[in-house]
């Protein structure tokens, strides 16, 4: 049994607040998988200053964590090569591996050089080679560029080591809450407050092309939806009609907002227009229909409702039309968010009392239960399909955790005080 | 084969460590590609994000938890623990918005209380458990709050007096994990304003 359990602490900045007292995100991995392909990350050769960010361990946090690597330990390592003329491939070979990351970094001032080999263990074959220049502050995204590099090569899919993540925290101190909405790295690192209240923020969801983040604030203690441009702060108010402005889902052109609205009675499903600001209703009756997702292609929102009862997901088309039941399996069944190759769709499954994360294949309508948790909720897709990044409660704490679509692996993401909850993966 | 590629790569790595060569030819890495400065200046530019706290201060007069009766005018009958005026919060079944029988009266307390005094405004504000998704939770705690309007409405009491608002289950008032916490958690919040 492969049992790799590390923490990996993230030292970090953070905006001044008063609420914020030196916290950090951590990140545990608590289920690898046992195809994880061995590969060891040799710590990069250094001349000059380079900080305190050490290239080989943000890559191997990267690998280890995505669920396809399982990376050897700096103390495992008998030797560590700085160039390919000293490797020893037989030694790596005894240790089990089956590729191996060897570099080197020089920083200069303001900017860095690098270079990193990928090799073939078993051969002692050269795979990829790459030399990179980075900013002065641009080290920590260097590393993850090299692991989407690796990543891709040896996987076949796209890395997702250099996206960003949103996510709501909670802080509370007596009576008192904040709620803060956060942006941070996929990994946890870098968090930044867009916004802080101490009524609450839901449900952020990034434009397609990253540049914008739509929520739900109560901070005049009715919900409204904004959309804040990230570059420069600004925020704009879309949807404050009387009752629920909520659930706020980008249209993939980023040209339309799909929300839920109760202004007209029960909870419905609409199609806000951001540049003229038209609605469109597109379900109606005395049943709850909330948190639309659109399908890639933009053709077909998939919603939850309870029109037969429990919640169920139903899909519509886009444009309006009738709405078809898509889930018969368990009695609890919301919150879908397409998978970005638009084959699968994530869902918060309940049964037995539990409420877990589930993925449908859209093309034979199979349901598989990916999580083991009691209180999952808020899946979220990574930008290439293969992970969920998910809101889960460990020790009566709500932490954020990935899961790969598999199931193979699982990693968690928590703060050191509060909670941290509606996590959204970003371009 | 390898050991012309690592010669070459060798020697570019002994390039680039030399002054001023940033511009080195790459054929010596086998797929060499270089990542320009400008692609991840351009990936970092948002590091100047902005992002201000929503009026810290102002309006946050702390909705904490006990506080939503702030009005300061009303009688002693609110605090009479033998008066239904004294309970102002309604709890609810799971994943109910059916007014259990045992809060019928305290909800005919307010209406009557309300249709007495049609100045006073109150808010209704619903709120659910943790389990489930936080949206559709939003959409439940506001059945629970509309449930109580409308027995309120049928007894008397005027639109312009009640404002509903749900929280879902964003603001527990009871932060445990299990049913004895949840149960106190499904409610509809009358506050007076």
């Amino acid at each position: 049994m492969f049992s790799l359990v590390r923490i990996i602490l993230i030292g970090l900045l953070m905006a001044l607040s008063p609420w914020v007292h030196a916290e950090g995100l951590t990140i545990e991995i608590t289920k690898g998988a046992q195809t994880a392909m061995p590969i060891a990350i040799v710590p990069f050769g250094q001349q000059g200053g380079i900080g305190n960010v050490k290239l080989s361990d943000v890559i191997s946090s990267d690998l280890a964590g995505s669920g396809f690597f399982k990376t050897l330990s700096e103390d495992e390592m008998l030797s560590q090569p700085n160039d390919p003329e000293r490797i020893n491939f037989r030694e790596w070979q005894a240790l089990g591996q089956e590729y191996m990351v060897i570099g080197q970094v020089q920083g200069n001032g303001n900017a860095f050089n690098i270079v990193f080999h990928l090799f073939n263990v078993h051969n002692g074959q050269l795979i990829m080679g790459y030399r990179m220049t980075a900013g002065g502050h641009e080290l920590r995204r260097a590393a993850h560029h090299i692991s989407d590099l690796i990543f891709e090569k040896l996987t076949g899919r796209k890395g997702v080591f250099n996206t960003r993540i949103a996510y709501v925290t909670t802080t509370t101190r007596g009576n008192a809450r904040q709620f803060m909405l956060q942006i941070a790295d996929a990994d946890g690192s870098n968090p930044r407050t867009i916004a802080e209240s101490p009524e609450p923020i839901m449900a952020p969801a990034w434009s397609p092309d990253g540049s914008r983040i739509a929520y739900v604030s109560f901070h005049t203690k009715r919900s409204e939806i904004f959309v804040q441009t990230l570059a420069t702060g600004q925020r704009e108010s879309v949807s404050s009609f009387p009752g629920i402005n909520g659930a706020p889902a980008w249209s993939p052109d980023g040209s339309r907002l799909a929300i839920t609205l109760s202004k007209d009675g029960s909870p419905d499903v609409y199609v806000l227009n951001l540049a003229g600001k038209g609605l469109t209703r597109l379900t109606s009756g005395l049943s709850i229909d909330t948190e639309p997702t659109w399908s890639p292609d933009g053709s077909t929102i998939v919603f939850t409702s309870d029109q037969g009862g429990k919640p169920q997901l139903y899909t519509i088309p886009s444009g309006g039309g009738r709405a078809t039941r898509l889930t018969f399996q368990g009695d609890y069944n919301a919150r879908p968010r397409f998978s970005p190759d638009g084959r699968s769709l994530a869902m918060v499954h309940g049964s037995g009392g539990g409420y877990k994360i589930a993925v449908m294949d859209m093309a034979s309508k199979t349901v598989n239960v990916l999580t083991e948790g009691r209180l999952d909720e808020s899946p979220s897709f990574a930008p290439n399909s293969s992970m969920i990044l998910y809101a889960a409660s460990r020790g009566g704490r709500s932490v954020l955790s990935v899961v790969s679509t598999d199931g193979a692996s699982r990693q968690k993401l928590s703060i050191d005080s509060g909670g941290v909850r509606e996590p959204a993966w970003g371009p | 084969m390898k050991s012309t590629k690592t010669f070459l790569a060798l020697a570019l790595v002994a390039a680039m460590l030399t002054a001023g060569c940033s511009s080195t030819e790459d054929e010596g890495l086998a797929e060499a590609d270089q990542v320009g400065t400008d692609a991840s200046t351009s990936a970092l530019a948002d590091g100047a994000m902005g992002g201000t706290p929503f009026g810290s201060g102002g309006a946050g007069g702390g909705f904490g938890g006990q506080d939503f009766n702030s009005a300061s005018h009303l009688g002693p009958e609110f605090s009479d623990p033998n008066n239904p005026l004294s309970k102002q919060v309604i709890y609810f079944e799971l994943d109910s918005s059916q007014i259990r029988q045992e809060f019928v009266p305290v909800v005919a307390a307010h209406a009557h209380y309300l249709s007495a005094h049609p100045n006073q405004r109150v808010i209704l504000a619903g709120h659910a458990d943790e389990r489930g998704s936080s949206e559709y939770n939003i959409a439940l705690g506001e059945q629970r709050a509309k449930a109580v309007e409308r027995m309120m409405r049928a007894q008397g009491v005027s639109a312009g007096q009640l404002e509903i608002v749900s929280y879902g289950e964003e603001k527990p008032a009871a932060m445990g994990h299990d049913e004895s916490a949840w149960q106190l958690n499904r409610r509809v919040e009358v506050g007076y304003q």
